[in-house]
């Protein structure tokens, strides 16, 4: 996904010399063709999350489209203040990108292992919270949260799935991947490849009708999709590489309460934990119950149960 | 007006503001009420009635709790009516404690969570010289602020950018909210450490209009500027003057009229 963004990155800077790249020490072999093309546009302001949101903020207020860099944890959690206060309290156009969702870093421990952004990013008002499930749609994120002004968090990772060729991605708007009655799978980020892989296993082993949503903006999410899809199916499975609480399952859990719909829900994600073992994020995923195996199991278990 | 009677009138409205909404950090506020009267009476450019105006100086408070000092000074200039200061910490009222920008012409930007402010100016500055504007970004700082470990990220960055169009201003009133800094946390030698940044810095008497007016239009070429004024907190009301209870307390009706009374000697 990296590489997509940083290519619609160049093309921007190169059309618009108000947008300006910052990143914290991050992204070895990843920015040189930016810093070589658009030197004035390209500052590396060292390790330093707090004043990097800061002076993004500040960028800003001067009339500048900034785009801050770095990996997991640090452009979220390190200077949430920062992303609340100056950035999202003063309406800027910062859009935060951070590279290594979930369990991307998996080997790398728990400190890299960004598990809770997604929940925390959401509930900062004032800041759209994307994470794109393939090339072709973190390519177009940035562009349109740029093009959509105001705050931004793209989360991106280096799993993705295969390019719908007839999927058309648009901010607040889900996809929905294939048909199915029985069961909806909602799921964000690079873990719908795991929701696809689950949704095969159901038709081709259990005979069960399944369709899966790609709900890729998780704020402000798709409510016209989730009711929709609320309305067809006998159950809800929502999938996602986050802290269950305040994420994805939470996201539609509140919807649904709150237009009133009635219908069995099962979460799949972390269970408000930290992960102390390590390895890669196919390992991970499956040793936390993320995996397709699991996604079809909670889906068989919920039918059972309804 | 003369900046002595600018700073006056803030004062006054200060007091009155933190008297009518009950509000604490008076003490605070005084003791930067000069800075912001010789910045705003004698060495910023800006145009009260064209508040955006792409090439005006910028001031920011990071010492946000000083905010009425703030919204008093921008009213004597002329960006918005005084008589809507005395909503001030009220019930609905925009004019929070700490300051904010939204709906009140002339603020900069929001702060009230300490150590923001300097890395906001350093993306300030860092534009105007990308943009090659000649203006400049002035950033009050209280002096305990300086333990907020963001500001040690700026300062670097600025140092690196070598932004000589940012001046940061410390409000060195030695008093933090308990204590004073040398007995919460030491922060001597503030000059030696600015140094060590590679900053080019300068002291002033923080209530001599004079010795700050001459400071802030030095020239620091290649290197941000740190201005450390010595400052007294409450300046101006005897019984709040370095008295750290003024951080907390809100004056009564005899304790304002105390206060006025002394401002109008």
């Amino acid at each position: 996904m990296r590489d997509s963004v940083v290519s619609a990155l160049i093309e921007r800077a190169g059309q618009d010399p108000t947008v300006v790249l910052l990143t914290g020490d991050l992204g070895y072999g990843v920015f040189e063709e930016f810093a070589e093309e658009y030197p004035l546009q390209f500052f590396n302001v060292g390790i330093g999350e707090q004043n990097m949101i800061g002076v993004a903020a500040g960028l800003a207020l001067s009339g500048k489209k900034v785009i801050v860099y770095s990996i997991g944890n640090f452009p979220t959690l390190r200077c949430l203040e920062q992303i609340r206060n100056d950035v999202c309290y003063h309406d800027l156009n910062v859009i935060i990108i951070s590279q290594g969702g979930g369990f991307n870093y998996g080997g790398l421990g728990m400190t890299h292992h960004a598990t809770e952004d997604l929940s925390i990013m959401r509930a900062v008002p004032g800041i759209k919270v994307v994470a794109p499930s393939s090339k072709a749609s973190a390519e177009v994120a940035l562009i349109q949260l740029l093009d959509a002004g105001g705050a931004g968090y793209l989360r991106i990772e280096k799993t993705a799935i295969k390019q719908w060729p007839d999927k058309v991605y648009s901010l607040g708007k889900a996809n929905t991947i294939g048909e199915g009655d029985d069961i909806a799978i909602f799921a964000i980020g690079g873990v719908v490849t795991e929701a696809i892989e689950a949704r095969e296993m159901l038709i081709r082993e259990h005979g069960v009708s399944c369709r899966v949503i790609d709900v890729y903006t998780l704020k402000p999410i798709d409510q016209e999709e989730i009711a929709r899809s609320a309305g067809e199916v006998r159950g809800i499975i929502t999938v996602e590489e986050n802290n269950l609480l305040g994420g994805l399952y939470g996201a539609v859990a509140e919807l649904l309460c709150e237009k009133n719909i009635s219908i069995p829900v099962v979460g799949v994600g972390l269970r408000d934990s930290y992960s102390s073992v390590v390895g890669s994020q196919k390992y991970l995923r499956s040793y936390y119950g993320l995996d397709s195996t699991n996604i079809c199991n909670a889906a068989l278990k919920l039918l059972e149960r309804y | 007006m003369s900046s002595i009677e600018l700073a006056k009138r803030v004062r006054i409205n200060c007091l009155r503001m933190v008297h009518a909404g009950g509000s604490s950090h008076i003490g605070s506020a005084l003791s930067c009420v000069d800075i912001l009267a010789v910045l705003y009476g004698k060495i910023m450019s800006y145009k009260a009635e064209n508040p955006d105006w792409e090439d005006r100086d910028r001031f920011i408070l990071s010492k946000g709790h000083a905010g009425v000092a703030v919204y008093a000074v921008l009213a004597e200039v002329g960006f918005f009516s005084k008589s809507e200061l005395i909503n001030h910490y009220r019930d609905g009222s925009i004019f929070s404690g700490h300051v904010s920008h939204k709906g009140i012409p002339g603020v900069e930007f929001s702060t009230g969570s300490l150590g923001h402010g300097l890395p906001v100016s350093v993306g300030m500055a860092l534009a105007s010289k990308l943009d090659r504007r000649s203006n400049k970004v002035f950033v009050l700082l209280g002096d305990g602020e300086l333990m907020e470990g963001a500001n040690w990220e700026a300062a670097l960055l600025s140092a690196h950018h070598k932004l000589d169009n940012l001046v940061l201003i410390i409000d060195r009133n030695n008093l933090q909210s308990i204590d004073t800094t040398e007995n919460t946390v030491a922060l001597e030698s503030i000059r030696n450490k600015f140094e060590a940044f590679n900053w080019a810095v300068m002291e002033a008497d923080g209530h001599c209009h004079d010795s700050l007016a001459k400071i802030f239009t030095t020239c620091s070429t290649g290197r941000p500027l740190v201005v450390i004024a010595h400052t007294i907190k409450g300046k101006g009301v005897s019984f709040m003057e370095n008295n750290v209870a003024w951080h907390y307390k809100s004056p009564n009706d005899e304790q304002l009229k105390q206060a006025l009374k002394e401002l109008d000697r």
